[in-house]
C-alpha cells in the first residue's frame, strides 16, 4: 500500500494506522485518525499537538466536505500529515492541494508525473488559502508575499 | 466595463489547456464518461437530448461588442446560425460537437469569456442587476462586487464538490431586477446610516421543486468583508448541506431545516474565525475594479428631446425604453420574444446586429437580462430613432417588454433531457393568442413564465401567470399557478388546480386575463388585482 502513497513531504511517514474518531477518543495515545465525511473535523482540534497524521476520507469524489474539513484543520494550526484517501482523482489533485491536503491515497494509483502535471494546473490562484501560494491580488498590489 | 490583465488571461488559458487535455483524454477513452461528466460539467458542457449543449458564461449580464459579436460568429461556426440567452444572463448553444468544444473555448478566451462554472456542484456565475450602472435608483454600481466575487468564485478549491449547485445574485437597489431573493446566496448593495457601502446578505432562496424566498441573513457586512463573508457561508453549507438526496441538497433546504437563526449563528462563528485569517482582497483591488466600471464615457449637457410622430416608434419607446440616470440618455431593451419565436433565441446575424448597435449607440455596452432579452444600456435619446430603424429591420423590435408576451421558457423538451414537457410550442401559441399589440397593452404589466420541468429553469414560481409543464401518464400536461413575483414583493404562484392540455392551457390563461380585465380598480396591475382579490373568481372562470 506504502508506495501508491504520493506524498510532499520530508518528515517519517507515520507508521501506525490511522483509526476512526471513536478510536482514537478512546485510546488515547495513538497518532495518526480517519476522519469521515460526516466527521466534526474541528472536534479533533484539542488534540492537534499528539496528532502526525490526519486521513480524510473520500469514499465518493463527488462528496466535498473533506476540502473544508482539510482547510479548517490547517487554518486552525494544524502542522501534520493530512491525507486525502479514497476516490481521489487525478482532476481534483490541485484543489486538494490547496486546501492542505499534502499526501494522497488515491484507490486507484496516480502516478508521480501526472500529479505534478495536475499541480501545475494553475499558473496562479485567485484565492489566499493554506498553501502559501500568493493570490493574484496580492501581485497586483504587493500587499502581501505569503 | 472590466478588462483582464496578464492575471485573468492567464486564469481563462489555463483552462482552455486543461479542458483540451481532459476533451483529449475522454476521446482516446483514457476518461469513461462518469469519470468525464464532472469536468465537461465545470466548462458548461452538457449532454442533452439531441447533441452536446455548452453554455457559456456572461458574468454579471455584461458584455462589448468584440464579445457579443464572437457570441454570433460561434453560433455560425459551431452551431447552427443561432444561440440561446437564458434566465442566468448566459448564452447556451444546442448543437455542438465534443470535439469542436476546447477551440470553442479558445475562440472565447480571446475576448476575455469563458465557460467557467456555468454548471457542476460549484458556486455558477453571478448574475447582476442587468440595468447596473445605468439606472437612478441604485446606491453604488453592483458589478464591481460582482466582479470580485467572480475572481474568488472561479476555481475556488475548497467548494467545487458542494452538495449541489449555487447561485449569487447582486443588486444595488431597491427595486430588484435580478430576483435576488430567489438565489442561493443574495446580496443588495446598500448604504448605513454612516454613509459607508455594505452587503446585505440573504441565503435560501431558490425554485425548483421546493421554491423558497431568502431570508435576511446580515443586514450589513462591509463591503471590504465581503469575500469573508462568503467564504463562511459557503464552508457552513458544504460541510452541513445534506447530501444524501440531490432533492434535498441545496442551501435552502439546510436553512429551513435548522432555521435561520441558526445558520446565521454558524455563519457569524465562522465569519469571525476567517476575518483573523486576512484574506480579503485589499481596498486596492475592489478601487481598481470600480475604476474600469466608473465612467463609460457619458456626455453630459445632452438634450431630452424625441421626436414621437412615427407612432410605431413611439409604442416601442413607451414599452421597451426605460430612463436612464444621466440626462439625454436612455436604457434600450430589445426584446427576444417576437410573435411565434422561441423565447431568448437570436440568430447569429442578430447578436453581431446588436454588436454593431452597441458599438456605435450604447458605448460598447450590452446586457443580457434574466428575463432573456438584451439591454442597450446607454443610448443618447437622439440616436434612439435610428435605433429602432436597425432593430425593426431585423426583426428585433418587438414593444412588447413585460407584457404577456414577453414570456420567460426554458428549453423544454425540444432540447432538455431532464424535461417533462415542451415549454417552446407552448409560449409560441400565447405569443399567437395574444398577438395584437393593443390588447397586450391594455393588459398591462404580465409576467408569464414557463418549466418544462420542476426544476423550474423558466421561473414559473415566479411569474404573475407561471405555466409548470408535468408528464401525465406519457401525455403532456400543463400545470397553472398565478400570483408570483419576483421584484422587491418577491411572492410564489400558488397552483389553480387541474391540468390542461397545450392548447387548454392557453384558452385558460385567455379566462384569467378577462377576469382580471373586469375585476381591475384604477391603474392595478394584474398581480395587485389577484392579490386582492385573491384565486377564488380566478378558478370559477377557468374550471366553473
Amino acid at each position: 500500500m506504502v508506495e501508491t502513497v504520493l506524498r510532499y513531504r520530508t518528515d517519517e511517514p507515520v507508521a501506525d494506522p490511522a483509526v476512526t474518531v471513536d478510536a482514537f477518543a478512546a485510546q488515547g495515545n495513538a497518532t495518526a485518525v480517519r476522519i469521515e465525511p460526516g466527521d466534526d473535523a474541528l472536534a479533533l482540534l484539542p488534540y492537534l499537538d499528539r496528532l502526525a497524521l490526519i486521513e480524510v476520507n473520500f469514499p465518493s469524489f463527488a462528496d466535498g466536505r473533506g476540502y473544508s474539513a482539510a482547510r479548517s484543520l490547517r487554518e486552525r494550526g494544524y502542522t501534520g500529515e493530512l491525507r486525502a484517501v479514497g476516490d481521489v482523482l487525478l482532476d481534483q489533485l490541485s484543489h486538494m492541494r490547496r486546501c492542505g491536503f499534502d499526501s494522497f491515497a488515491p484507490d486507484k494509483p496516480i502516478s508521480a508525473e501526472a500529479a505534478e502535471a495536475a499541480f501545475a494546473t494553475w499558473p496562479e490562484v485567485y484565492q489566499q488559502t493554506v498553501d502559501g501560494r500568493r493570490p493574484i491580488w496580492a501581485a497586483r498590489h504587493g500587499t502581501k508575499d505569503a | 466595463m472590466y478588462q483582464y490583465d496578464q492575471h485573468d488571461q492567464a486564469m481563462v488559458d489555463a483552462r482552455v489547456a486543461e479542458f483540451r487535455g481532459q476533451v483529449a483524454r475522454r476521446l482516446s477513452g483514457e476518461l469513461t464518461e462518469d469519470q468525464f461528466k464532472p469536468l465537461r460539467l465545470k466548462n458548461g458542457l452538457y449532454l442533452q437530448l439531441h447533441a452536446y449543449m455548452l453554455r457559456v458564461a456572461v458574468p454579471y449580464g455584461t458584455l462589448n461588442s468584440a464579445q457579443m459579436r464572437v457570441l454570433g460568429d460561434i453560433a455560425d461556426k459551431y452551431d447552427r446560425g443561432y444561440g440561446h440567452f437564458t434566465t442566468r444572463q448566459n448564452i447556451q448553444y444546442n448543437w455542438i460537437k465534443l470535439a469542436d468544444a476546447p477551440d470553442i473555448l479558445a475562440d472565447l478566451a480571446k475576448v476575455q469569456l469563458h465557460a467557467i462554472q456555468t454548471s457542476g456542484n460549484c458556486i455558477r456565475n453571478t448574475t447582476a442587476d442587468h440595468f447596473a450602472g445605468a439606472a437612478a435608483d441604485e446606491v453604488a454600481d453592483p458589478r464591481p462586487y460582482a466582479e470580485l466575487l467572480r475572481q474568488w468564485s472561479t476555481f475556488h478549491p475548497e467548494f467545487d464538490y458542494l452538495p449541489r449547485k449555487f447561485k449569487v445574485a447582486i443588486i444595488a437597489s431597491e427595486t430588484d431586477r435580478a430576483a435576488m431573493r430567489l438565489h442561493d446566496i443574495g446580496i443588495q448593495i446598500v448604504k448605513n446610516e454612516a454613509g459607508e457601502i455594505g452587503c446585505k446578505f440573504f441565503a435560501g432562496g431558490g425554485m425548483g421543486r421546493t421554491p423558497m424566498i431568502a431570508p435576511c441573513i446580515a443586514e450589513f457586512v462591509p463591503a471590504l468583508q465581503m469575500i469573508s463573508f462568503l467564504e463562511a457561508a459557503l464552508r457552513v453549507y458544504n460541510r452541513h448541506g445534506r447530501r444524501d438526496n440531490k432533492y434535498k441538497a441545496r442551501i435552502k433546504i439546510l436553512v429551513h431545516e435548522i432555521g435561520v437563526a441558526e445558520y446565521s449563528r454558524q455563519v457569524q462563528e465562522e465569519f469571525a474565525h476567517i476575518l483573523t485569517l486576512g484574506l480579503e482582497p485589499p481596498p486596492a483591488e475592489l478601487d481598481r475594479i470600480k475604476a474600469m466600471f466608473a465612467d463609460p464615457g457619458l456626455e453630459t449637457g445632452l438634450s431630452d428631446d424625441l421626436d414621437r410622430s412615427d407612432p410605431d416608434f413611439a409604442l416601442w419607446v413607451d414599452q421597451n425604453v426605460h430612463a436612464h440616470k444621466q440626462p439625454g440618455y436612455a436604457i434600450v431593451t430589445i426584446s427576444l420574444k417576437p410573435t411565434g419565436g422561441i423565447p431568448g433565441d437570436a440568430t447569429a446575424d442578430q447578436i453581431r446586429l446588436m454588436a454593431d448597435l452597441a458599438r456605435d449607440h450604447s458605448l460598447d455596452e450590452l446586457r443580457v437580462s434574466h428575463a432573456q432579452n438584451i439591454v442597450l444600456p446607454h443610448v443618447k435619446k437622439a440616436d434612439l430613432y435610428r435605433v429602432w430603424q436597425a432593430l425593426d429591420a431585423a426583426g428585433l423590435a418587438t414593444p412588447n417588454l413585460d407584457l404577456i408576451t414577453d414570456i420567460i421558457a426554458c428549453p423544454g423538451l425540444d432540447y432538455c433531457a431532464l424535461a417533462n414537457a415542451r415549454s417552446i410550442p407552448l409560449a409560441q401559441k400565447i405569443t399567437e393568442r395574444f398577438a395584437d399589440v393593443g390588447r397586450q397593452r391594455e393588459l398591462g404589466e404580465l409576467k408569464l413564465k414557463i418549466s418544462g420541468c420542476i426544476n423550474a429553469c423558466g421561473h414559473h414560481h415566479a411569474g404573475h401567470i407561471g405555466i409548470l409543464g408535468v408528464d401525465r401518464k406519457g401525455v403532456e400536461n400543463y400545470q397553472l399557478l398565478l400570483g408570483g413575483a419576483e421584484s422587491a414583493d418577491t411572492s410564489l404562484g400558488t397552483i389553480t388546480g387541474p391540468g390542461f392540455s397545450e392548447d387548454g392551457v392557453v384558452d385558460a390563461i385567455e379566462k384569467v386575463t378577462d377576469v382580471y380585465l373586469a375585476r381591475r380598480e384604477g391603474a392595478e396591475r394584474f398581480l395587485d388585482t389577484y392579490r386582492r382579490i385573491g384565486m377564488v373568481p380566478f378558478k370559477e372562470a377557468i374550471y366553473g
